[in-house]
């Protein structure tokens, strides 16, 4: 076997390996789906394990654990991006329960 | 630095420059960074979509939870991660150079984008079937199904624009006119709507599962 076969063999191993860790995950997500719990719980607790699921294919699938300069270049414009969105959760209540201090 | 000096390392510094003009940023080819902030950009388009849904869920009190079964969502989730283990199994031949075998494996990641997009216009044919559409939700608030049509529909539009795109370069790449670069940031996309993909699936079918 050549050097570039058994990198290429162990690449695929580690890929494999990413897959089933996914799978695991995606399977975690609809184990949770069924628990008992209140829906801002059943939120975070998917959300955590879509974000392990998401950091383990940006950084293998997509190859950003080899490149570091890329990987913080890529997560700190998603975050930026992702933060910038949170504003409105507020007044998303607000809507909901109404101005508390207004009554 | 004198006149002389200058002169003698006028050939070292223009060859420094031109590297410095010519290396591409975080030593990443030019088109694969266009990808990059194409994935970039559509991450803010998702999160923008997922964060209205997210805000008018929490703000509407009857907030209907339509879903009996997951079975089908479940293999549309095991078909999408196989597609990006196979689309990666494409990108490592063809980096190794096997040529074939990076076709036959990049032609099986399109099918599985299609095998997806027929599961879940089986899931939207069956909800419509119900009496939800774009603007009517047979269960509560019709925002629901905009919602729900309009975050899965932008999805689906990504995995078929995936599709095609996967049927262009691996034909083209089998023909000799793209090389494993293209086949490379071509998974790159496809990976990416994988990674949207966990994030829909939690947000606007299993949070919306009837107990």
């Amino acid at each position: 076997m050549t050097t570039a076969e058994s990198h290429k063999n162990s690449g695929i191993g580690k890929d494999v390996g990413v897959y089933v860790c996914l799978l695991v995950l995606a399977a975690i997500q609809f184990v949770i789906a069924y628990q008992d719990i209140s829906a801002s719980q059943m939120l975070v607790r998917m959300l955590t394990v879509a974000i392990i699921e998401a950091g383990l294919a940006l950084l293998f699938f997509m190859h950003l654990s080899e490149n570091r300069g890329l990987r913080w270049f890529v997560l700190i414009f998603a975050v930026a991006a992702i933060l910038g969105m949170q504003y409105g959760w507020t007044d998303s209540f607000r809507l909901l329960d109404g101005v508390r201090w207004a009554k | 630095m004198s006149q002389a000096d200058l002169s003698i390392h006028g050939q070292v510094s223009r060859t420094s420059a031109t590297e410095i003009m010519t290396a591409p940023t975080f030593s990443v080819a030019a088109k694969k960074m266009a990808m990059w902030l194409f994935i970039i950009a559509d991450t803010a388009t998702f999160a923008g979509c997922l964060v209205a849904y997210g805000f008018i869920r929490n703000a509407t009190p009857d907030w209907p939870r339509p879903f009996h079964s997951i079975t089908n969502v479940a293999v549309m989730t095991l078909v999408l991660l196989t597609s990006s283990l196979t689309m990666l199994i494409g990108v490592r031949s063809a980096q190794a150079g096997d040529k074939a075998k990076a076709f036959r494996w990049t032609m099986i990641t399109a099918l599985c984008g299609i095998m997806f997009a027929v599961l879940h216009i089986k899931e939207w044919m069956g909800m419509i079937g119900e009496g939800a559409t774009l603007f009517h939700n047979p269960w509560g608030t019709p925002l629901f199904s905009s919602l729900f049509f309009s975050i899965t529909g932008l999805h689906l539009l990504h995995v078929t624009g995936g599709v095609v795109a996967l049927f262009a370069v691996g034909l083209r790449y089998q023909g000799g006119r793209y090389n494993a670069d293209d086949l490379e940031i071509t998974g790159l996309y496809w990976h990416f709507v994988d990674l949207v993909w966990m994030f829909v699936v939690p947000l606007v079918y299993l949070l919306n599962l009837a107990h």
